[in-house]
């Protein structure tokens, strides 16, 4: 039989069919498995390929004041972004960049490390490029066939210097941020809270990014920038309310005088924040754009150091303002009444074991009771009031009424308080032997072992003014809302501050005496021993039932007297609005409350008081 | 005398996929940047008509004259494919090979095409002269030298798709001639055994296997030992053969054997080419559409992976499609060498079935990772002139055969 028979080609024709078959049956089913069973993979593969996605920022929540003043606010402003296959393609395309807008080398630096973070997302070459170079670029866009230009809503403080202790300020979050938890969820670009209320109500204000696809070719050359893909829009942060009085703040920072440290807070007696400023101030919107290294050198290094917040971060000796709280303590225990006298009147001086305590004014006031002492800021009384009261019970009063505590502010970095937790304290600082019962005299007046914050002190003057107790102060919401109370009755409330409308009528701040408006209050000078005292003033109006609650410390303002006014004038602008009369000029009757240092017995020098 | 009827199936069959051709071509040449690719399908159209006239030519000779002239057109093909060792330049995606003749500078075709069709016409009048298909190996030696030397000056340029092609060309020959297949089998058992030589088990278990196939098929005493000796020797060649292997193929079959290896580099363009045509779905993205295709993804979309630019637009449904049109077209093909009038002509359309079968089933399995990636195009749809002229002078062969078929030749079954 021929292989070449019809039979035989009839039987191979059949075999080579049935090859054919198998053959497009396992080419068919290879399609098949690639695309319908795989379909999805590889439509996300395919999207991965050409897709690349660009945050959109979302625009952070503004921050507006309790009348819904803007204190924080959005405005348009444009990255310059650009899109390259490699690293050399990149530095080249910014080495072109460069020659039409000015890229100095660290940001090309920068934009090449983003680069190597993240190389599949358009590097941030200029976070906040100005109108005139976007237009400058656009022309030029040929040249740059990576080049993204962004629309971002851009940070902006209205009221500049004068809420940066409030606000803060934002910048790129780093990485080490993102391990944090308080940037949960931030990602990498992103604009944080570094500072102020912006780093406190991060979270609420942040807004979600959204996301735009741009397309790419094989060579991740920029093909299409719009409708690749439908983006999707950021959620912006949402908007916070505060309790500042945005015209009270200008107000304190206008009035504010140039070149003095300090601090002043201003609040109603339920703790909500009307003013808070630190001085020297900052201008926030400096950061915007990212902050250059020069500015922020000259920030950062300033002696006088206007990143730091006085009013929750400067500790200073309370001083005379801290008589009131030792006047409190022995109240409530019951060892004193507003009459009650000491066994010694004063006479300038106070002998205690070998060490003579002087009081403020060298001539002695003579037999005070208690409003007496605390209008005259008599040191020799609340020596002897101190030493009535126990260093183990003014501690421990001490220590309950929140002087080793923070004011609780819902601003991030506030420093902790200072008071000595127990005697034991002593033992352990100095040694058994090592220091003497002395130190309760100098505790007595605010000064030693004490260091309190404006904030905190300011605190205790609400405890003073709110029979209900010293809420936590807040600028948006008390974090935990809990009460600070002093545990006086109301008779014994109304006493100091009866005594404390006394000092401003006729004691050593009668000088912030008005008509129209009782403002009780209290001076204070902290020694300081670096320099000259700082002035203290804490008072709050009107003095019947009060309204508004103002502390305030101005350094190296040697007498608290000083500082009264500031605090009077903001009072009244507070209470008056802006037509407030402001111009009656403060008279300063007592210049001097602070108590001189104690001196050895031993001392030669003995007899001399600090002349006023 | 009757005159013949044409073949109008085959040929409309052809012309489909011409025009499929086409248009997936004119796709392939729409990215968002321009490529080379963007004008091809007018040249290519140039082509098909050349294509045409050449077809006309071959139909217009008979089997006797081709029968006549293989040994010097054999001859000739071989000449040209030194001649491309000797002075062959590479092109497009096989820049490092030497496929191509030039003239001044002027690439002007591939030889290995038109070698292919002169070593069908070789084995077809070899084998048809024998009347009778080789029954031991030694008979095939003859046919396996006439395909061998092609296949080793292909091999040696390099361009492994190709010399796959000869091999296809050889056993669908040898098969149609009347083969045993187990005869073929063990043909090819070498070859095997070089592919699972990469592993001492596969190739034991192989070996084993070997041995009991000998046993049971019982050919000469000498040809078992000749084939378990060629078995060994590619067992112990196949680590310094691999080593011979340019990089660019080792990375090809080692992608092949694992396609995560290496994304980016030699994987690149089977991934892609997977990525688009799995993106494609059932119906595609549309015409002119695909992404992957527009923006340069896929590699070599108007030639080698012109098939994944299918798969991509047209989807599911529109690979179909094409397959099944070829699968109709390869039948008819085996219809026609059924109905041949001689055992040459028969012999001839069955090469060229196989020509076509390899071809089509190398390169539209490479596109979905089911076959290592071999630089070889797809007939009717991959640019190239050398190609298209080759198979419409095959096809233009086909169509002779069909009609003398029809004046005389075997009665149906």
């Amino acid at each position: 039989m021929s292989d070449f028979s019809p039979s035989a080609l009839d039987q191979r024709a059949v075999q080579a069919r049935w090859v054919l078959r198998v053959a497009f049956f396992i080419l068919i089913g290879a399609f098949f498995n690639a695309q319908i069973l795989e379909h999805e993979r590889y439509r996300l593969r395919s999207e991965d390929n050409r897709l690349r996605a660009v945050p959109l920022t979302p625009p952070r929540g503004p921050i507006l004041d309790r009348f819904g003043r803007i204190i924080a606010e959005n405005v348009p402003g444009y990255s310059v972004k650009l899109l390259a296959p490699d690293v050399a393609s990149l530095r080249e395309a910014l080495g072109r960049l460069s020659g039409v807008v000015p890229v100095d080398s660290a940001d090309r630096a920068e934009a090449i490390r983003r680069f190597q973070v993240e190389p599949y997302l358009p590097a941030l070459v200029i976070r906040d490029a100005t109108l005139e170079q976007v237009a400058r670029l656009e022309e030029r866009r040929v040249l740059f066939p990576g080049l993204v230009i962004q629309a971002e809503p851009k940070r902006s403080y209205p009221a500049g210097n004068a809420v940066a202790h409030v606000v803060g300020y934002v910048a790129e979050v780093t990485e080490g941020d993102l391990q944090a938890r308080r940037y949960h969820g931030a990602q990498i670009g992103a604009l944080v809270g570094k500072s102020g209320l912006e780093l406190e109500y991060d979270s609420i204000l942040r807004g979600e990014p959204g996301m735009r696809y741009i397309e790419v070719n094989a060579r991740g050359r920029l093909v299409r920038e719009d409708g690749a893909a439908p983006p999707r829009p950021p959620e912006a942060g949402l908007a916070i309310r505060t309790t500042i009085d945005l015209a009270l703040q200008r107000f304190v920072d206008s009035l504010w005088p140039a070149g003095v440290r300090g601090a002043l807070v201003a609040m109603t007696p339920d703790g909500q924040v009307l003013a808070l400023y630190s001085s020297p101030t900052y201008d926030p919107n400096l950061f915007i754009g990212g902050i250059s290294n020069e500015t922020w050198r000259t920030l950062r290094d300033d002696p006088n150091n206007p990143l730091y917040n006085r009013a929750i971060q400067g500790r200073y000796a309370p001083a005379s303002p801290f008589k009131l709280a030792i006047a409190a303590m022995a109240l409530r225990r019951g060892l004193v009444n507003f009459n009650s006298t000491m066994p010694e009147p004063c006479r300038g001086s106070f002998q205690f074991g070998n060490r003579v305590f002087k009081c403020w004014l060298p001539g002695g006031h003579g037999r005070l009771d208690l409003t007496g002492a605390i209008t005259q800021s008599c040191d020799i009384y609340f020596y002897q009031l101190g030493l009535k009261l126990g260093l183990d019970n003014l501690l421990r009063d001490g220590m309950a009424m929140g002087f080793r505590e923070r004011s609780g502010i819902d601003l991030e970095g506030e420093t902790m308080s200072i008071l000595p937790p127990d005697v034991a304290y002593f033992d352990r600082r100095y040694g058994p032997r090592g220091w003497s019962r002395g130190v309760v005299l100098n505790l007595s007046i605010g000064q030693g072992e004490i260091d309190q914050t404006v904030m905190n002190m300011t605190r205790f003057y609400l405890a003073l003014s709110n029979a209900a107790g010293a809420p936590e102060p807040y600028l948006v919401r008390p974090r935990a809302g809990t009460l600070r109370k002093i545990d006086l009755t109301a008779v014994q409330l109304e006493g100091l501050r009866k005594a404390l409308v006394a000092v401003v009528d006729h004691g050593t701040a009668a000088g912030t005496r008005n008509s129209d408006l009782s403002v009780a209050g209290k001076t204070g000078t902290a020694q300081n021993s670096h320099g000259a005292d700082h002035g203290w003033f804490i008072g709050f109006a009107p003095a019947e039932k009060p309204e508004i609650v103002v502390g305030a410390i101005m350094e190296f303002a040697e007498h608290g007297t000083v500082v009264a006014p500031y605090v009077v004038k903001t009072i009244r602008r507070w209470y008056f609005g802006s037509g407030a009369d402001l111009s009656q000029r403060v008279r300063l009757l007592t210049p001097e409350d602070a108590a001189p240092l104690p001196v050895e017995l031993s001392d030669s020098t003995v007899t001399q008081g600090t002349a006023p | 005398m009757r005159r013949g009827v044409l073949d109008l199936r085959t040929l409309v069959a052809v012309g489909l996929l011409l025009c499929y051709g086409v248009a997936v071509l004119y796709s392939a040449g729409q990215t968002d940047v321009a490529t080379s690719a963007s004008g091809v399908w007018q040249k290519q159209l140039v082509w098909i008509c050349v294509a045409f006239v050449a077809g006309t030519v071959t139909y217009s000779v008979s089997p006797r004259v081709l029968e006549w002239a293989a040994p010097p057109l054999y001859l000739f093909g071989l000449f040209l494919l030194v001649l491309t060792l000797v002075i062959g330049t590479g092109a497009g995606t096989a820049a490092g090979t030497k496929s191509w003749i030039a003239i001044g500078g002027v690439r002007i075709g591939q030889p290995v095409e038109l070698a292919k069709l002169a070593t069908i016409l070789m084995i077809a009048r070899w084998l048809a002269a024998r009347r009778e298909a080789p029954q031991t190996l030694r008979e095939m030696v003859p046919a396996c030298l006439i395909a061998g030397v092609p296949f080793l000056l292909v091999l040696k340029q390099p361009d492994l798709g190709s010399a796959i092609v000869f091999a296809g060309i050889l056993f669908a020959m040898l098969f149609w001639a009347g083969t045993r297949p187990w005869l073929l089998f063990l043909l090819a058992s070498p070859v095997l055994s070089l592919l699972l030589a990469f592993s001492e088990w596969t190739w034991g278990l192989w070996f084993v296997f070997l041995v009991y196939l000998l046993y049971r098929w019982r050919p000469y005493l000498w040809e078992g030992l000749t084939v378990l000796a060629a078995n060994v020797v590619m067992g112990f060649i196949a680590i310094p053969i691999w080593r011979s292997l340019a990089p660019y193929q080792q990375n090809r079959l080692l992608t092949f054997l694992n396609p995560t290896l290496d994304p980016q580099g030699a994987n690149y363009q089977a991934i892609q080419s997977k990525v688009a045509i799995g993106s494609g779905g059932w119906f595609g993205t549309g015409w002119l559409e695909g992404p992957q295709k527009r923006l340069v993804f896929l590699p070599a979309q108007h030639t080698d992976f012109v098939f994944s630019v299918v798969g991509e637009e047209l989807g599911f449904l529109g690979v179909l499609v094409a397959l099944v049109l070829f699968l109709y077209l390869l039948s008819r093909l085996v219809r026609v060498a059924r109905r041949a009038t001689d055992p040459f002509s028969s012999l001839v359309v069955f090469g060229v079935a196989g020509l076509f079968l390899t071809h089509v089933f190398e390169n539209v399995g490479m596109t979905v990772s089911l076959m290592p990636i071999t630089g070889i195009p797809l007939p009717f749809f991959s640019y190239g002139g050398s190609f298209l002229l080759a198979c419409s002078l095959a096809i233009g062969v086909v169509m002779r055969v069909g009609k003398d078929a029809s004046l005389i030749g075997y009665p149906d079954a």
